[in-house]
């Protein structure tokens, strides 16, 4: 496997990552990026082909609960760590034309 | 001996007896931060006011009869990835600056009902992506016992406030080794738990699946007491394990007579500086005259952690900093025509180079095309990782071994090269994908006087089996001075039966 990150890929990276990067800040992404991937073809080494890939360490299943609100309304606490807001909502910028 | 000389269990001692009070010890640790910030910069913020209105508070609890635990008065830090209610958490990045979190963190709830006093919280690299925090927004911190060099990371902040007596103990948290690398570098003791002993509620998430918040203290037995503290299930934390009946406190006896220790031969290879090498085994040869079986053996696996760590936390780093889009809190780009351009422009004006070039992997790898080559393939590869782990617990109660290839390097030299700084996780990162415990203790200092730490690792759920060999660790070793204290002169004596 020799997968490069190349000028296409980097954007659509970016696009996923949702960041824009500066025509500097992109050369280096690509030169880091392909440097660690090469490092990263090393797991290439390793027969997986009977090993189940392995989210949990221990057999976690998961936990269901009745919809009951235990917490009370901290709108406002958490609406003071917004950039902006207005009557009791977030603000952003225009979404639609 | 000044107050903040004392372990936080002796202090907790001395403020039961009335011999201090909690102000006192509050003030104590205050005086050292005033003393040595300027030089160290281990905390992001400090709440001297809070700190002391809560000291009075506790103070009345504890005349009352309310607050008998072990820690009640006990001033301590918190790593700034650990929410605290009304206490900036920024994990030490531009986008969240000024963030005042509506919540405390579970395992911060638990030390304040044990009495704890928050002083403030502690720097870190930007959302604990680093071993050096000197990818940090607000500046890098230094390392106690030489301010030329770093103090590791990424809790370096709280090992460094231990280290430099600006606080009693520290929470940490460890993704890679995050606890453990800085308690080494720093002279401290710092403790990683299985996964899912303490629970994650309230910890700014960088890799679930690897993330635990720990204690770093001065000794071991500082760190099992508020291990007993802040472990525990708890339901708001889906992958919080309840667990039989433990005390932490209760496994510090010194006594390795006949625990099975093995030491990976894959540990002691090429890349380890010798000085390391040679406290690790001293380290084995002393606890083999206390009674312990220590055998070399062969892990295996070891070279791969590294890659398939980065994958994994990377992958899982992205997906988990999403949230970040300058909308509920944080930094928020100005000027911005649209909705899109906000989210672009906050994330890459508020991430810093480290957590942008993570979050750039870890999309990539859980991309379409890419998801089974990268992100599955490490899967594959962390079970493996875990079997290797299985098969040495099958045969030894501990795993001991260096914490880092090397002492604190200086300032600057790690971050020009990324890949080189990964590679100095390679002892850590495996206990992460393991799920096991972890622990660092002082074993003796170098030729240039920076600590050596000592890693034990043990099998999931059995935290008891390294408390129990670090505490022999410390027995052998004797008194361990910290930087604020006065240098003893007899230490070259002691140096020589550690191998150091």
């Amino acid at each position: 496997m020799s997968v490069k990150i190349d000028d296409e890929m980097i954007d659509y990276v970016g696009i996923l990552a949702k960041l824009s990067l500066t025509p500097e800040e992109r050369e280096k992404a690509k030169e880091d990026m392909n440097r660690m991937l090469s490092y990263i073809d090393m797991l290439d080494e390793l027969d997986t082909t009977q090993t189940e890939p392995m989210t949990h360490i221990f057999p976690v299943s998961n936990i269901f609960r009745e919809d009951e609100i235990t917490n009370g309304d901290s709108s406002e606490a958490m609406l003071e760590n917004a950039p902006s807001q207005k009557e009791k909502q977030y603000k952003v910028p225009r979404t639609v034309e | 001996m000044e107050i903040y000389e004392l372990t936080a269990l002796k202090l907790g001692q001395e403020i039961k007896k009335h011999r201090v009070s909690v102000r006192e010890a509050v003030q104590a640790a205050l005086g050292q931060i005033h003393k040595n910030e300027e030089k160290i910069h281990a905390y992001v913020t400090v709440e001297e006011e809070k700190a002391l209105a809560q000291a009075d508070r506790v103070q009345k609890a504890i005349d009352r009869g309310e607050l008998e635990g072990p820690l009640a008065g006990v001033p301590a830090a918190v790593k700034d990835n650990i929410c605290t209610e009304g206490m900036r958490t920024t994990c030490s990045s531009r986008i969240l600056s000024g963030f005042i979190p509506p919540y405390s963190a579970e395992a911060v709830k638990k030390l304040e009902k044990a009495g704890v006093i928050i002083l403030g919280k502690t720097n870190m690299d930007e959302f604990a992506m680093g071993s050096t925090t000197e990818t940090s927004w607000y500046g890098p911190t230094r390392n106690p016992w030489n301010t030329a060099h770093v103090p590791g990371g990424s809790s370096g902040g709280s090992c460094a406030a231990v280290a430099a007596g600006e606080a009693f103990f520290a929470l940490g948290s460890d993704t890679g080794g995050s606890i453990r690398q800085p308690s080494s570098f720093c002279g401290v003791t710092g403790i990683k738990p299985t996964y899912g002993t303490v629970s994650r509620w309230g910890l700014i998430a960088y890799g679930s699946s690897l993330d635990q918040i720990g204690p770093v203290g001065r000794d071991t037995a500082d760190c099992a007491a508020v291990l007993d503290i802040i472990a525990g299930y708890d339901e708001k934390d889906s992958t919080s394990m309840a667990r039989d009946k433990y005390s932490f406190s209760e496994a510090l006896t010194g006594d390795v007579r006949g625990m099975k220790i093995g030491i990976p031969q894959d540990y002691l290879g090429e890349g380890l500086d010798d000085s390391v090498r040679q406290a690790v085994t001293a380290g084995a040869e002393a606890l083999k005259e206390c009674g312990a079986i220590v055998e070399y053996f062969n892990l295996g696996m070891v070279e791969y952690a590294i890659p398939a760590y980065y994958v994994i936390a990377s992958a899982e780093a992205s997906s988990n900093l999403a949230r970040f889009d300058g909308v509920k809190y944080g930094y928020r780009a100005a000027d911005c025509e649209d909705l899109h351009e906000m989210y672009k422009k906050s994330r890459s004006e508020g991430f810093g180079e480290e957590v942008k070039r993570r979050i750039m992997l870890g999309s990539f790898v859980l991309s379409s095309g890419y998801y089974d080559a990268y992100y599955l393939k490490a899967l594959r590869t962390k079970a493996l990782i875990k079997q290797a782990f299985d098969q040495a617990f099958s045969r030894y109660d501990i795993i001991l071994g260096p914490a880092a290839p090397s002492t604190a390097p200086l300032l600057g030299d790690s971050l020009c090269d990324p890949l080189k700084m990964y590679l100095g996780d390679i002892y850590t990162v495996s206990a992460n994908l393991a799920g096991i415990p972890g622990l660092s203790v002082p074993w003796g200092t170098d030729s240039q006087g920076l600590p050596i730490g000592l890693q034990l690792l043990g099998d999931c759920f059995r935290e008891d089996n390294l408390f129990k060999a670090a505490s022999a660790c410390e027995k052998i070793r004797g008194r361990w001075q910290l930087p604020f204290a006065a240098k003893n002169s007899s230490d070259s004596e002691k140096r020589e039966v550690l191998g150091v």
